[in-house]
């Protein structure tokens, strides 16, 4: 390294190391198998949504021997994340850094894991490729849409017309997938069933949410779901007018006491959980990790006073179902548009589905 | 359900008066403000501010009322430093008012952390359309005493303006300093009192926001909503009255674009939500040309000096 490059904590480290080998000859040996998890999140970890669903899998991980964590929040997509996931190397010793949020990747958790090769890198998006980027870095990534199929089954069973209204933020083929599988579930138990759109252009406008649930239940929706970061607002105006709702991200439950239904939510501690005891036990770290129900990365929130006893039913089966491998994406599938745009059997994790720009038939709505 | 079109216009009434109340007691505020002569932008950060400490200020004691009168306070600590900083030589009060929306937001994420997750106790409304049998329409004639508050302060403000004597000095500080010391009036005394007097309005706003609609706290909950509000001013050419009419009209514009979609209107969604902002910069084109539009404008402000 030229020695302008240098960097304070460089030289620190380089001082800490030659101490520690003359002093602490176990101190070592200790390292090898003790995981010290550092965990960067971009908002707080108490957003009911996102960032929260993060938090709450950590916080099952620090109950198990031989791990520690080290969490920061509020740390912006900028040079600032490179400074925060240093300094829990460098200072905490950490051995394997999750960056949780879409825009760390690139150049900031790229570039560290040049810097520093023993450190694993895993990035919550399914960003990473095998050709360019270093081998210690990975992504993780559940598909969230199978537990919104879930949803839309318990919405259909547990409203009059299957009439589910569906707050947008952006769009982009994520958000699109899970308004469609939301219509897939609910047409599975109520083929009449429909979804209703409203986008909001963005990830977080309280009051735009507000005004896009009263116009939703306005327009005569029993169920009320969404895909904004954090779904507080849209869960709580719906209780608000009496409809019912299912949420997203994390468990929104407590916001609705009596039109909860269920809501979709990663389950992120089976993917840490594996990632310790693979350190642990001093195997590599799986690079590319995503999965669903099948592979036990999701779970749905437990049900609440919203949903009916065959809804329960039902969607307990889906939960089934998906675990064995049931496809969502099947059949001769009509865009609302009328274009085919499913002509065959689609495994659940098939790329074609990542790059999804169209809405089905049956949901009113609009990808411009 | 009705026709398409009542089911648009119930949604605008209804967004009127859900949505306007922050925007009517910060353009209120504002226009306070300037009437003395000052500009405060920082009636954003008061905003925010207010909408934390009202939030906590529920949560912790139970009672939002006392949320909304909390909220207030800071208002009025915030818009004081403004007026008093302010007064020194050489102080640029755009300058300032811009440092004090940073230093409002920033203050209001660093206490409100702890506040994020907890449901605090929310503001009552009066229910004003039950008789009409229309959940919609009911719904949109849920109105918070907060709307009735703001429009009888406008009133107030509008008739005091023109008919006190207090409101002679405000007027008069913001139209000619010289004229309001030859009288003998203390112009940054007025300014002071105006600036804080508009802060406390700002400061109830956010209390609106976070303790009735949308009824959270958050980070995002905002979004510049106190800096429409100072550009309303502007647009309702500092009279009271008409600060109102905007207020309503930009919460009206604001329904438009989730209300077309509910209706099956789903394409060029980016454009019906910023119905709110292209529906201003129409009426100002259309009003700032007039000769009238200069003369109103209070003579010391720093935009029109």
């Amino acid at each position: 390294m030229p020695f302008n490059n240098l960097s304070r904590r460089t030289l620190l480290k380089a001082g800490a190391a030659t101490l520690a080998s003359v002093a602490l000859p176990f101190g070592i040996a200790r390292a090898q198998t003790a995981v010290i998890l550092g965990i960067v999140y971009v908002g707080p970890k108490d957003d009911f949504g996102w960032n929260q669903a993060h938090a709450v899998s950590v916080g099952t991980l620090k109950a198990l021997p031989g791990i520690t964590v080290v969490e920061e929040e509020n740390v912006p997509e900028t040079d600032a994340v490179s400074k925060s996931m240093e300094s829990m190397i460098n200072l905490d010793g950490a051995n394997l850094i999750l960056a949780t949020s879409f825009g760390y990747y690139n150049p900031f958790v790229v570039d560290l894991a040049k810097k520093y090769p023993d450190v694993q890198f895993r990035h919550a998006a399914p960003l990473w490729n095998k050709d360019k980027d270093p081998a210690n870095a990975g992504s993780y990534f559940p598909y969230l849409n199978q537990a919104h199929y879930v949803d839309g089954v318990a919405a259909g069973l547990s409203s009059k017309t299957g009439k589910i209204g569906f707050v947008a933020a952006k769009p982009i083929p994520s958000v699109l997938s899970n308004i469609n599988s939301v219509l897939l579930g609910a047409r599975s138990v109520n083929p009449a069933a429909t979804v209703q759109v409203i986008v909001t252009g963005d990830w977080s406008l309280p009051v735009r949410e507000a005004e896009a649930t009263n116009a939703l239940v306005d327009a005569g929706c029993e169920v009320i779901t969404c895909h904004v970061d954090s779904p507080k607002v849209v869960i709580q105006t719906a209780e608000g007018r009496g409809v019912k709702t299912c949420g997203h991200n994390a468990s929104q439950a407590p916001l609705a006491p009596t039109g909860f239904i269920t809501g979709a939510e990663y389950k992120w501690e089976t993917i840490y959980k594996s990632y310790a005891d693979d350190i642990a036990a001093g195997t590599p770290l799986p690079n590319f990790l995503v999965g669903g129900y099948n592979n036990d990365m999701l779970r749905n929130t437990a049900y609440g006073a919203g949903a009916t006893p065959e809804a329960i039913k039902a969607a307990d089966a889906a939960i089934e179902a998906l675990k064995g491998g049931f496809k969502i994406y099947t059949g001769t599938l009509k865009d609302n548009k009328g274009n085919v745009v499913v002509d065959k059997d689609y495994d659940n994790y098939d790329p074609y589905l990542d790059g999804m720009g169209w809405l089905l038939e049956g949901v009113q709505g609009s990808t411009t | 359900m009705d026709h398409p079109i009542v089911t648009v216009l119930i949604a605008m009434l209804g967004g009127a008066i859900r949505v306007s109340t922050p925007f009517m007691f910060v353009a209120l505020g504002e226009t306070l403000t300037e009437k003395s002569g000052r500009i405060n932008l920082g009636l954003e950060g008061t905003l925010v501010l207010g909408a934390m400490v009202a939030y906590a200020t529920s949560y912790l004691s139970g009672n939002p009322w006392l949320g909304v009168l909390a909220a207030g306070g800071a208002g009025v600590i915030l818009g004081g430093l403004h007026g008093y900083i302010c007064k020194l030589p050489k102080v640029n009060d755009i300058a300032v008012g811009i440092a004090f929306m940073s230093f409002g937001t920033g203050l209001a994420f660093f206490f409100g952390k702890p506040f994020i997750q907890p449901s605090a106790p929310h503001l009552d409304s009066i229910h004003l359309g039950d008789w009409t049998g229309n959940p919609a329409l009911a719904q949109a004639l849920e109105v918070n005493p907060l709307f009735f508050v703001g429009i009888g302060l406008a009133i107030a403000m509008a008739w005091a303006l023109k008919n006190t004597k207090w409101g002679l000095i405000v007027r008069m500080a913001g139209d000619s300093a010289a004229a309001a010391k030859a009288m003998g009036v203390s112009v940054d005394l007025v300014r002071f009192l105006a600036t804080a007097a508009g802060g406390f309005m700002a400061g109830i706003g956010g209390a609106f926001l976070s303790l009735y609609y949308p009824g959270i706290w958050n980070q995002g909950l905002s979004s510049g909503q106190g800096l429409m509000a100072v550009a309303l001013v502007i647009f309702a050419r500092w009279d009271p009255i008409r600060c109102i009419i905007a207020a309503l009209l930009f919460g009206a514009a604001g329904a438009i674009g989730p209300s077309l979609q509910a209706i099956g209107i789903t394409q060029g969604y980016y454009f019906f939500n910023a119905a709110p902002y292209i529906l201003t910069l129409v009426i100002m084109i259309l009003s700032a040309g007039s000769k009238g539009a200069a003369r109103e404008a209070p003579g010391e402000l720093s935009i029109t000096k």
